[in-house]
């Protein structure tokens, strides 16, 4: 997440962001819980446009960014599977941007409820 | 290659309906042809089957003219939001004259699409009901053999259920035949991941056209307190605004400028298709 997205936000209801990128999003989140663990096949192009009612164009575009990102890896006339060693590039990736996407916004939201460093600290402990 | 419209103008008596219309069907895509009504989409439509003639210019299919060519007219298919079928006629019987007419017909996957959807064949057209006479439009658009199908407001009377099991059979048949897919519709908001490229039309001429992502990807919402908001604005294509005391938003459609600073108080989300659509569209006076 950028700086520009901690800001605040007005009048949306629902993200618009690109569904090329909620579609690689959607992926990398299952892979990352381990819904698909490495090595397993993930639905094909076809499944996900027919089921969520997306473009396959689309579809196909967002699973091209995880085999850049080297997430899944394509088998020729089989289908998409979870590369080995995804896991691990997600953690260490989301590991990287755990400070500015989630604990920067978490003092924020502290400092607008007048919720000191030390009590923050206190239910960050009550909370592990 | 595709279909070609060029310059295809369209007058009922003192009403230009169609002010000069260019645009392009590529093989194997799926568009959006949205229009608020009166727009002119259907008489658009109606035009490129060639069920009527424009007052001056020309549709091509691969180059030859399409109301003058059997086998070109034979690759369209138009399924219109009007109801063209005699009231008295069996529905099995229809099929047959669809098959006669395009000179080939997938039974078998109609039979399926017809269980599915709960339809029974044997029934006479005038029977059915709004939703129903959709259901049935739409079973014979995906089983003729034509290359090119054009859907004009399929989803009219059809529940939910039924619109989700028609995105469904949509894809599924794209992904099988991989012809090109027409739809003009009002639900933008539940058609919008279908599309590849839209096309929207106003006033009887084309207002967008481009791939879908593309033309998001120029619209925003920039919202914030009013006076910040404006400031950022200033010199954007600002197409329509609101607010909730005094929070504003202004709808920009064509890019901002990433040189200028965003102040902290200023959001700058993207638009989705729908709100896009609507802020294009409105005329003065509607919010």
């Amino acid at each position: 997440m950028t700086d520009d997205e901690v800001k605040r936000v007005y009048f949306n209801f629902n993200s618009a962001e690109p569904i090329y990128l909620q579609v690689a999003q959607q992926i990398e989140e299952a892979i990352f819980t381990g819904s698909y663990h490495e090595g397993a096949q993930v639905p094909s192009t076809t499944e996900i446009s027919r089921d969520f009612h997306i473009n396959p164009a689309t579809v196909l575009k967002g699973m091209n960014r995880l085999v850049e990102a080297g997430l899944i890896v394509k088998k020729r006339g089989i289908g998409m599977f979870v590369a080995e060693g995804a896991h691990a590039v997600i953690v260490d990736r989301r590991r990287k941007a755990f400070y500015q996407d989630k604990v920067i916004q978490l003092i924020k939201e502290a400092k607008g409820l007048q919720i000191s460093e030390g009590e923050l600290v206190d239910l960050i402990k009550r909370g592990f | 290659m595709g279909i070609e419209v060029k310059n295809i103008k369209k007058r009922f008596g003192k009403h230009e309906v169609l002010r000069g219309i260019n645009l392009e069907f590529v093989p194997g895509k799926i568009y959006g042809l949205l229009g608020r009504n009166g727009a002119g989409k259907s008489t658009l439509l109606n035009i490129i089957a060639a069920r009527i003639f424009p007052t001056a210019g020309t549709v091509t299919l691969d180059g030859k003219t399409v109301c003058d060519d059997d086998s070109a007219l034979e690759q369209i298919y138009l399924m219109s939001e009007r109801n063209l079928y005699p009231e008295g006629e069996r529905l099995k019987k229809l099929l047959k004259t669809t098959e006669l007419l395009y000179g080939s017909f997938d039974y078998t996957y109609a039979n399926k699409l017809a269980a599915e959807f709960s339809l029974d064949l044997n029934q006479k057209f005038g029977k059915l009901s709004t939703g129903y006479r959709s259901i049935f439009k739409l079973i014979v658009a995906l089983c003729v053999p034509a290359r090119y199908v054009f859907l004009d407001e399929p989803d009219l009377g059809l529940d939910a259920n039924h619109r989700e099991l028609f995105y469904r059979e949509l894809m599924e048949n794209y992904a099988q035949t991989h012809r090109t897919f027409i739809v003009s519709t009002h639900l933008i908001g539940e058609f919008a991941n279908l599309l590849e490229r839209v096309f929207i039309i106003k006033n009887g001429q084309i207002l967008v056209a481009g791939e879908v992502e593309d033309v998001l990807a120029k619209a925003y919402l920039i919202a914030g307190p009013k006076e910040d908001v404006c400031k950022y604005s200033a010199g954007l294509n600002v197409i329509g605004h609101e607010s909730l005391g005094n929070i504003y938003g202004n709808y920009v459609f064509g890019g901002v400028d990433d040189e200028r600073h965003l102040p902290d108080t200023v959001s700058l989300e993207h638009l989705d298709l729908q709100k896009l659509f609507i802020n294009l569209t409105n005329e003065k006076g509607e919010k």
